[in-house]
């Protein structure tokens, strides 16, 4: 074979993938590869955004005018804890790690799978049966607690709180999997030549992810049990009629979901690190900043469970230095920020769709994260404590934030899961009436909030409907958007133009293979490089992709270094 | 300092009109300013947010500028740039830092000032239940809506009987949960006389958002009174606490300074008192309902652990009384007026008899 032709094997399309490398319904409900398990992943954890949007869409719909009757009140209780919890627990907390970054993380690595491929399976598995049991919760007597299950109110329902919280622990487990199995193979199974500070960023942020979802998860585990003991047996942990503390249970279940907002924020994060870079062609400003602001914000996530207790009665002292912990927060996100607009200083941008996305997010995130800072203040924050302007904030920080950048991760891996090209145009519309749908529905929930409408209301007072109005608009037009992303992605998945191995001249070892990947990920050694050097990257014509100079110029190629295991 | 604040929001802030001139309060973000520190809130809230819209218009502004200058076009790569300056990174690290210290430093001291509740402020119960509110007011009268007096600071004292609720009155810009099995106290020191909404902030089943009803702030005590007697009182509440403690605690406890069992009770109502440990607490709400229902946890100096719990013997309102019944004697308050401390008397002679003395405040049942 001709170089060329070695070329077009290594970096084309490939016939032959990881996709029709076997066949039948078992050699993807028993796969160990990392890539099939991510695919799943990511069509688990889109179904459950479609469910819990449809459900958000109703609320809405009811929201139209001040006392609508659309729904019973013990039903909107359903539609909003059903909302809540299954976008949490069944989409956000699983969606970028489990399906982009399983995809992803070992082809970044250059490694063959992750370190416990069959632990991997498992966590999916724990995946299916959670949300499971959160649908069985649905279908038998529902759930009103709100996705937080604050005792004693949890304790006296007669809905199906044992089930969904079962589900929760369940789904707890399946994200402790995800992050040892991230946070072993990132240790271990690095390319030879990469040092920690040679790794794309999306990996240091799923590191740092990995860490909160090994240490904190299992306290909404124990939590969890607990709750479903006194539920069940009447032991007395938080309701005060069996002499427990309902604020006890708020302190436990804080302790977890707050470091849990991160673990949805911090790999959206690291996804806009990759998108600004590859679509600048420049090198990431302030690489070692951004991984540690990474870290720190992981670890500074420990610290502030409390400022979600700050009108619950806890001593004033506490609520000061849990406030002070708060704002701290806010440095490490602004580095990001100011680092990712220095990378757009001089690159060579372009517009493509998971760049709009990446930008959104830019704008999104600005927005969630600074009107944190109201939320974080002692005296601003008692007034606007559980109200839409909390749901508007984190709103904006988890849709405009993780959302949004998942979005633009799929935009931009989706050539190399399928092989396929999705069309830009369309692709770019569908994050225009998401980001514009995104805005119109929550801004003026900043309003309301601030006016003094508060959180989980079935009716409301006649001031506000006209807010309510601008938000239900906009809640229709972001669903378009996303179900016009998700037929653009689809459509282009089965027919779109077949592409090669780097369309999008990225850096990074997963663009170093064939699109879509062999089953082995690398049929060659790959070259070890700065994950954001562009300056090496020729586009080879014949071939219709990026590579790297070493592999046009045989000469300048490294020796091959044995790959792990 | 207030007036400062206002010419601040006034004039610089022209977003945000100062609250004299519009009683019904800044027209686009916030409800009706009707108390003390509400202008204060939104000086605050006004502040972060032109900071925020700064920075946020720096951002935004930089990148659309960038991703138009440097958008890619044929033949023109990246130009080259430095990959990283540390002077600069630490310098948006830190700067920015400034800021934040301030807002927190404003938001807590803010905060602390809503939390200093003077010690002639009117005590309110708040009973919440799902799905409604109970007010109980100084002279013993109830009533479901909230009614304050125009420039009287006033204490809420929340229990709940059943699941959290929580007290929001947007216009005061105050909030506070209550929790159940526990009191949460919140101070308001109402400023314009006019009708508020109040509400229950903290999700609490299926009725949340009827638990909805209005603050009034009267300009005087008897328009407030024409409100209040929604249920009007037989009795003062501290004197049917003095009936529950002669029932209940009397043998132990003196009330003239004299230590039998326990200590003597007539002058501890907010008092510090020592603990064997050595520690203090204060003699409030709290600890007199701990006191009651698990009297092990806090053992006073120079006394044994003899007292049993009244858990299930004394309910909800029997301590609300009881405590009544302390600052009553702590003001100063004869106990031989309610003609029933000395010594024992018949429970069913004194719940069918009317007051002896009558007491200044309390009205005679109809």
């Amino acid at each position: 074979m001709s170089t060329a032709e070695i070329r077009q094997k290594m970096f084309g399309h490939a016939d032959k993938n990881y996709l029709n490398h076997s066949k039948g319904f078992a050699s993807w409900a028993l796969t160990l590869d990392h890539k099939r398990i991510g695919i799943m992943y990511l069509i688990g954890v889109t179904s459950a955004l479609l469910l819990a949007g449809v459900f958000a869409l109703v609320l809405r719909t009811h929201l139209w005018v001040s006392d609508s009757g659309m729904l019973s009140d013990a039903m909107y209780n359903q539609m909003f804890t059903l909302h809540g919890a299954i976008m949490v627990f069944a989409f956000i907390i699983p969606s970028i790690p489990a399906a982009l970054g399983n995809f992803v993380l070992p082809m970044m690595l250059g490694a063959k799978d992750v370190a416990f491929p069959r632990l991997n399976l498992a966590s999916f598995y724990l995946w299916v049966c959670g949300t499971g049991f959160l649908l069985v919760a649905l279908a038998t007597s529902g759930l009103d607690t709100g996705w937080t299950f604050y005792t004693p109110y949890s304790i006296r329902t007669q809905t199906s709180v044992v089930y969904a919280t079962f589900g929760a622990f369940v789904l707890g487990f399946s994200s402790i999997f995800t992050g040892i199995n991230f946070l072993v193979t990132v240790n271990t199974m690095r390319h030879p030549q990469m040092g920690w500070f040679r790794m794309p960023l999306f990996l240091w942020s799923l590191y740092a992810t990995a860490i909160i979802q090994i240490l904190a998860t299992p306290v909404l585990g124990i939590t969890l049990l607990l709750l479903i003991m006194e539920k069940l047996i009447g032991v007395g942990i938080f309701d005060p009629a069996l002499g427990g503390d309902p604020v006890l249970f708020q302190h436990f279940f804080w302790f977890y979901s707050h470091p849990a907002v991160y673990v949805m924020i911090l790999p959206a994060m690291g996804i806009i690190s990759e998108l600004i870079a590859v679509y600048s062609q420049k090198k990431i400003f302030g690489y070692t900043f951004i991984a540690f602001s990474s870290v720190a914000i992981a670890l500074l996530g420990f610290l502030v469970w409390g400022h979600h207790l700050f009108t619950s009665g806890q001593s004033h002292v506490v609520t000061l230095i849990f406030s002070a912990i708060t704002f701290s927060v806010a440095i490490p996100s602004a580095v990001k920020v100011f680092n990712w607009l220095a990378t757009l200083y001089k690159g060579s941008i372009l517009l493509c769709t998971p760049m709009c996305y990446a930008l959104s997010f830019i704008f999104l995130f600005g927005i969630g994260g600074l009107t944190g800072l109201f939320l974080g203040a002692l005296s601003t924050d008692i007034h606007l404590h559980d109200t839409y302007f909390v749901v508007a904030h984190f709103h904006f920080v988890m849709v405009g934030g993780t959302l949004t950048a998942m979005l633009g991760g799929v935009f931009h891996w989706w050539p190399k899961m399928f092989g396929r090209m999705y069309n830009d145009l369309l692709g770019r519309v569908g994050c225009f009436l998401v980001f514009s749908g995104f805005n119109l529905t929550f801004f003026p929930q900043f309003v309301m909030g601030a006016r003094g409408m508060p959180r989980r209301y079935a009716s409301y007072d006649p001031e506000f409907v006209i807010f309510h109005q601008w938000s239900t608009v906009g809640a229709f037009v972001l669903g378009a958007g996303i179900v016009l992303s998700v037929v653009v992605l689809v459509y282009a998945a089965l027919y779109g133009r077949k592409v090669t191995g780097n369309p999008f001249s990225g850096a990074s070892l997963e663009w170093q293979t064939s699109s879509p990947p062999s089953f082995h990920n690398f049929d060659h050694p790959v070259v070890m490089h700065d994950p954001y050097d562009f300056g090496d990257m020729v586009y080879d014509e014949t071939l219709d992709s990026w590579v790297h100079r070493e592999f046009i110029e045989p000469d300048r190629r490294p020796e091959p270094v044995p790959a792990h295991h | 300092m207030m007036n400062f604040v206002n010419l601040l929001i006034a004039q610089q802030i022209p977003m945000f009109p100062d609250a004299e001139k519009h009683p019904e309060g800044a027209p686009f973000w916030f409800p009706p300013r009707a108390a003390a520190f509400a202008g204060d809130v939104d000086f605050l809230y006004s502040a972060i947010f032109w900071i925020c819209t700064v920075f946020f218009i720096g951002i935004v502004g930089a990148m659309c500028y960038l991703c138009v200058k440097y958008r890619r076009r044929p033949g023109v790569g990246p130009q080259p740039s430095p990959s990283h300056n540390t002077v600069l990174e630490l310098a948006w690290s830190i700067l920015p830092s400034i800021l934040l210290v301030w807002m927190f430093w404003e938001g807590a001291r803010g905060y602390y000032e809503t939390q200093q509740i003077p010690d002639d402020a009117e005590k309110i119960v708040v009973t919440a239940s799902q799905f409604s509110w109970e007010f109980t007011y100084p002279d013993g009268d109830k009533s479901t809506e909230l009614h304050l007096v125009e420039g009287r600071p006033v204490r809420l004292v929340m229990e709940s009987r059943d699941v959290l609720h929580s007290m929001y009155v947007a216009a005061f810009r105050q909030k506070k949960d209550i929790v159940p099995g526990r009191y949460t106290d919140l101070y308001f020191l109402p400023t314009r006389v006019g009708k508020y909404r109040l509400a229950c902030a903290e999700y609490c089943g299926e009725g949340h958002s009827r638990m909805r009803t209005l603050c009034q702030v009267h300009p005087d005590d008897q328009t407030r009174k024409d409100k209040t007697i929604w249920i009007k009182a037989k009795y003062m509440p501290w004197k049917n606490g003095a009936r529950t403690f002669n029932m209940n605690c009397a043998g132990c406890h003196g009330i003239k300074d004299d230590t039998k069992t326990g200590p003597p009770l007539n002058q501890k109502w907010g008092e510090m008192e020592t603990l064997t440990d050595g520690t203090q607490v204060k003699v409030d709400e709290t600890y007199v309902r701990e006191s009651l229902l698990t009297p092990d946890a806090k053992i006073v100096a120079n006394f044994s652990n003899q007292m049993l719990s009244f858990k299930g013997k004394l309910n909800d309102q029997d301590i609300l009384e009881l405590i009544a019944f302390l600052e009553y004697l702590k003001s100063g308050g004869d106990p031989a007026a309610a003609g029933e401390v000395e010594g024992y008397v018949d429970p069913a002679a004194v719940g069918s008899g009317e007051a002896t003395t009558p007491v200044a405040g309390a009205e005679p049942a109809k």
